[in-house]
């Protein structure tokens, strides 16, 4: 992940990722995740470099990027914490749970840190409602979390 | 006259040819099969409640208010994406319905303004004429949550309010008042093609955005108002039914910028023109526009029109207002005084192609039968007369061959010499669109033009070649298909004169026509040509759309020869989606060379020394005609300098800015004794005038326009002259000034004669057109029902004639002073000289004329972006701003022509086309350098404008 590119260098690689991915059916996706591998989020300026390798318009481009919130405007913290706030999740606490983890690492949903240590992200569904409340730290997911549960992980990305 | 309401059947139309027959509502409708619910139901008057669609896009089925119930299925399927199926019986009013229907307005109330007065929307809403519809009463979900409608919720900022986007200078966009349907979007995609719109975000976060989330005019957006048109709110709405209101009464007139003719309804209120939407029977435009037709008209009340006619004795005077009696009684007694002076021959005319077929038939008239000699000439000479000439040497009619449905069922298009997306933008749009749907397209052109590369269009060729090299370039397309034997052997033996393409199949299978050998004058590689000819001869229906690029060469009748040999070798002549279109630059350049404005010509095509043709004229006009062809504009001019003409009656055209070599344009305009400009505006030419005569719009008078396609097209007078009287009427009154004894009253009379007295407008009259909307000619015995696709069962002149195009270089070269090679074109938002859209919002997207020059050569020169320069060459200089593109080639430099402080012509030759004189505008040796201002040439001239543009007021001039 490297977010201090300067705009030249950041779409001369969006647009190397995008040559790599355009053979692909459908390549917009798989650039658009490459690209947010690369950078932590999908950069303005490459918007206009994949519409010109695909041949789209830049609205076209816009508007898939901003219909997936996975995909972001700007860089997270270290560490993305998720938690699920779907129907299942609800009845089963995550309301509370939620309220827990803002309250212990002093930011709303998404916001991150001040010492850019973690996003907090809300999520609709994890597909994990047998065991909700769900979670997702980093891509990994957490059944069944709890404040208790919660206050660990949040100690442990916090340091 | 009433507003004139046009069926909105929701969906497009089935092309299917089977039909299928269900009951709706009880009642029995056959349609095509593939139409859907929805249209068909309209189609027997029953309306379906519907926000989302509307017939000029696609079925989407996203605002759930069309829902419907078919006996036998399960649920509510929306009837704007549900195909109609045999003996399928439909209810669109039950219970069950209105209640959803009900539900679903309540929600989109729930998030939009409830202004409904004050909105300029009022009366003309879709979305208050559902709520209508559906009976709504009652909101019941409040006001006070989210919502994209108020700035402050309790005071605090509402982030999902959107301010107005106010940036386009037509049209503005209030977030506020959307509700999502995506037609705008829709609309942009599918018949404008640029793909400028999308949604952004998702769910209630859904909202339009130009481009990336940025002001209209800062997007991709061209302002073709389809969006605006789509919308169902006030969410794009013009800012003129902001400023003045809803139109009360409505004319279907025709546009007067390109030679596409849109159809529009000019809709108004009282004499004021509140907007012009493109009209969907209009059989050019099928409902779509550009930013020039579709907004640009405000010309037509600038404060710089002039209307009282004026005289002075000599051009550094400056202007006298006078009546009109006292400027026609000037000008028929100094044309007279002339005659008498220096002979029958030293006065001439010069006819606009933007003007009507009625007005430009009268000033040939005028010129043949008053003035007794055949010196008139049209602004075709500078733009599309080779191909009048070369298309009737070898088809036998001097127009294109197809209507623009045409371009619909085209398998592979070849763009010469042409940007249709800026030029022509709405067959641009049409052409895209066919494109999309799996067209190919092969680009011949110096620059990269739009159509090269744009969103969901790609060129699969694009031959960049040298600008003058278009003979040996279509020379050796004809080589690669004959020498390949993918020539269609049994069009030709049917169609054509075997012997000569014999004669000519030897001549291009010559090895130096070859690809390989033209390759060191077009700088073209080879196997790009040889791909490109394969793909024309081989990939199906092949159509050929060209333009200026082609003709204004010093062997621009030789290219039209080719690019009729090639539709002829490769079969494509005669049938729905092939054939040689010339995209005509003015809305009646076709109309007015059809109506005789040439020197040699008589309305119709028919050569003045034709006998019966000139007995014809002279019974009907009691004179006697002078046998011999008259002057060409340069001839005239050339003659002016001589000192053997000094009298010029030039309408609607600006030939000091226009006309190549300006510098030469003006010394024969000063040469001249009476040189009489009727025009809107004091053009360039005006600046050597004597007389000039105020014009009227499109808008002002009754008339016909013939577009690209050769269609005739009503204009309708939708206002009073503001000058006093229509173009004809000036001319009229001229005429009788002259002596000539013509009395008409109407233009449809004018009509009446020249039908006539030309057999290709035959059947041809007002009644008629007001009958079927529109024809394109021959309109005669033979073809009652006008012509769509000609030659269809053989060529008018009898066979086909395949011509041998040798390609000669021309004399204008580039050297080491002027190594640069410039070409000149348009941009979508300028028109012409500019005359008219300089003087409307159009200047929001370009206020000036641009050099655009590849970086390579602007490194050479230490040139950098946006700065002055000069360009020179052999003819003279002028300054103007650079533009660092790679569009154009290394060696290469373009520009436009739309601003008189430019003067581009300043620059540009007096070469030009062996066969009619058309001049070589695309081709100037050049050298740029940096400059620190204007041309002693531009401040001499400025100076020049300024004080010849000074009129007297009317007390100055009684004392």
């Amino acid at each position: 992940m490297n977010m201090y590119l300067a705009a030249a260098d950041m779409a001369e690689r969006s647009r190397e990722i995008a040559r790599e991915h355009k053979h692909l059916e459908g390549p917009l996706l798989p650039i658009l995740h490459a690209i947010q591998a690369e950078f932590g989020y999908v950069p303005e300026d490459a918007k206009p470099v994949i519409a010109g390798e695909l041949n789209l318009s830049r609205a076209e481009v816009h508007g898939v990027v901003t219909f997936y919130h996975e995909f972001r405007d700007h860089p997270a913290g270290r560490h993305m914490l998720k938690l699920c706030r779907a129907e299942a999740c609800q009845s089963m606490g995550s309301d509370h749970v939620a309220d827990r983890v803002r309250q212990l690492l002093g930011i709303d949903f998404h916001q991150t840190t001040l010492d850019g240590a973690v996003t907090l992200e809300p999520v609709y569904c994890l597909g994990l409602c047998a065991c909700a409340p769900a979670a997702m730290l980093d891509g990994e997911v957490y059944g069944r979390v709890d404040e208790h549960c919660l206050s660990e992980i949040v100690g442990e990305i916090g340091r | 006259m009433s507003l004139i309401h046009e069926i909105d059947f929701g969906t497009p139309a089935s092309q299917s040819e089977k039909q299928v027959t269900l009951t709706i509502d009880g009642c029995a409708i056959t349609v095509p099969e593939g139409t859907s619910i929805m249209r068909a139901s309209m189609e027997a008057g029953i309306q379906i409640p519907k926000l989302c669609a509307t017939d000029m896009v696609d079925a989407f089925g996203s605002c759930r208010l069309c829902l419907v119930e078919v006996e036998g299925r399960n649920g509510t399927p929306s009837s704007c994406t549900t195909p109609v199926a045999p003996n399928m019986v439909v209810h669109t009013q039950t219970g069950r319905l209105k209640d959803i229907r009900r539900g679903v307005m309540e929600l989109y109330i729930s998030d939009h303004p409830l202004d409904c007065l004050t909105c300029a929307a009022n009366g003309d809403c879709e979305l208050q004429d559902m709520a209508g519809a559906v009976g709504l009463r009652d909101v019941r979900y409040g006001y006070e949550g989210d919502n994209h409608v108020r700035s402050r919720n309790d005071g605090a900022i509402n982030a999902k309010w959107m301010p107005k986007d106010e940036s386009n200078p037509y049209f503005t966009y209030d977030p506020s008042k959307c509700i999502v349907c995506s037609r705008c979007v829709r609309a942009c995609e599918e018949v404008q093609g640029t793909f400028a719109l999308t949604i952004e975000g998702r769910g209630f976060e859904s909202r339009v955005s130009p481009g990336m989330h940025e002001h209209f005019l800062d997007s991709e957006c061209v302002s073709c108002g389809a969006c605006v048109q789509a919308c169902p709110t006030a969410t794009l709405t013009e800012k003129s039914v902001i400023a003045i209101g809803q139109p009360e009464h409505s004319a279907v007139t025709t546009c007067a910028y390109c030679g596409v003719g849109c159809s529009f309804k000019a809709e108004m209120r009282g004499e004021e023109l509140v907007r012009m939407v493109p009209w969907k029977d209009g059989q050019a435009n099928r409902g779509h526009s550009c930013v020039k037709g579709r907004f640009a008209y405000g010309y037509a009340s600038h404060k710089d029109r002039i209307l009282n006619p004026m005289i002075r004795e000599n051009i550094s005077d400056p202007w006298r207002e006078v009546s009109w009696e006292e400027a026609y009684a000037h000008v028929a007694s100094e044309f007279r005084r002339i005659q008498y002076q220096f002979g029958r021959e030293s006065i001439g005319g010069i006819t606009s192609s933007r003007c009507t077929n009625e007005e430009t038939f009268l000033v040939q008239k005028l010129i043949r039968a008053g003035f007794g000699n055949n010196n008139v000439d049209t602004c075709a000479r500078v733009c599309h007369s080779p191909t009048g000439y070369g298309l009737g040497q070898a088809f036998g009619t001097s127009a294109g061959t197809q209507n623009f449905d045409s371009v619909e069922h085209t398998d592979v298009v070849i763009v010469i010499g042409a940007n249709p997306t800026d030029g022509h933008p709405v067959f641009g749009s049409r052409l895209k669109k066919r494109l999309r749907q799996g067209a190919k397209l092969i680009v011949i052109d110096p620059r990269r033009i739009d159509l090269v590369k744009t969103p969901h269009v790609e060129a699969a060729y694009h031959l960049p070649l040298l600008p003058g090299t278009n003979v040996a370039m279509m020379t050796a397309l004809a080589h690669v298909i004959v020498t390949e034997g993918l020539f269609a052997e049994a069009f030709i033996r049917e169609r054509c004169d075997w012997s000569e393409f014999e004669d000519w199949a030897a001549f291009v299978s010559e090895e130096a026509h070859s690809p390989e050998s033209t390759e060191k004058y077009t700088g073209v590689p080879a196997d790009l040509v040889r791909g490109a000819a394969r793909l024309f001869a081989t990939g199906g229906n092949g159509a050929i759309y060209y333009g200026l690029g082609v003709t204004e060469h010093s062997q621009g009748s030789t290219t039209v020869m080719a690019i009729a040999n090639l539709a002829m070798v490769t079969g494509n002549i005669g049938r729905p989606g092939v054939g040689v279109n010339p995209l005509r630059g003015q809305n009646n350049v076709q109309g007015s060379c059809d109506m005789g404005s040439f020197p040699h010509e008589l309305p119709g095509y028919r050569h003045i020394s034709d006998d019966a043709t000139r007995q014809t004229f002279e019974k009907l006009w009691g004179v006697t005609l002078d046998t011999e062809p008259g002057l060409r504009i340069p001839n005239m001019l050339d003659a002016a300098v001589e000192g053997t003409f000094k009298g010029i009656y030039i309408q609607g055209e600006d030939i000091l800015q226009s006309d190549p070599d300006t510098k030469h344009v003006s010394a024969g305009l000063a040469a001249m004794e009476c040189v009489v400009v009727h025009d809107l505006f004091l053009n360039e030419t005006a600046n050597y005038a004597h007389v000039f005569l105020p014009g009227s719009t499109f808008l002002e008078k009754d008339g016909t326009f013939t577009n690209a396609e050769r269609r005739i097209n009503r204009v309708r007078r939708v206002m009073t002259p503001k000058n006093g009287y229509a173009d004809w009427e000036v001319t009229q009154k001229l005429a009788q000034a002259m002596g000539l004894n013509w009395n008409y009253g109407h233009p449809s009379e004018i009509m009446d004669e020249i039908a006539v007295s030309t057999p290709s407008f035959a059947l041809v009259s007002y009644d008629y057109l007001e009958k079927v909307g529109s024809v394109q000619w021959p309109c005669n015995e033979a073809h009652p029902e006008g012509s769509p696709i000609m030659h269809v069962d053989g060529f008018v002149r009898g066979r086909g004639k395949f011509i041998r195009t040798e390609y000669v270089p021309t004399d204008e070269r580039t050297g080491p002073r002027f190594p640069l090679l410039l070409t000149t074109g348009r941009i979508l938002s300028q028109y012409n000289v500019g005359a008219q859209t300089r003087r409307t919002e159009n200047v929001a997207w370009h206020a000036e004329d641009r050099l655009e020059i590849h970086p390579h050569d602007a490194e050479q020169r230490g040139i950098k972006d946006g700065e002055w320069i000069k360009l020179a060459s052999r003819s003279g200089d002028t300054t103007l701003r650079a533009l660092i593109t790679d569009r154009v080639a290394p060696g290469v430099v373009y520009t436009t022509f739309h601003h008189p402080d430019t003067q581009a012509n300043v620059i540009t030759t007096d070469f030009s086309d062996w066969a009619t004189n058309c001049p070589e505008y695309k081709v100037t040796a050049v050298q740029v350098s940096q400059s620190n201002g204007p041309t002693e040439w531009q401040e001499d001239y400025e100076q020049l404008a300024r004080r010849s543009r000074r009129i007297a007021s009317k007390l100055e001039a009684a004392e």
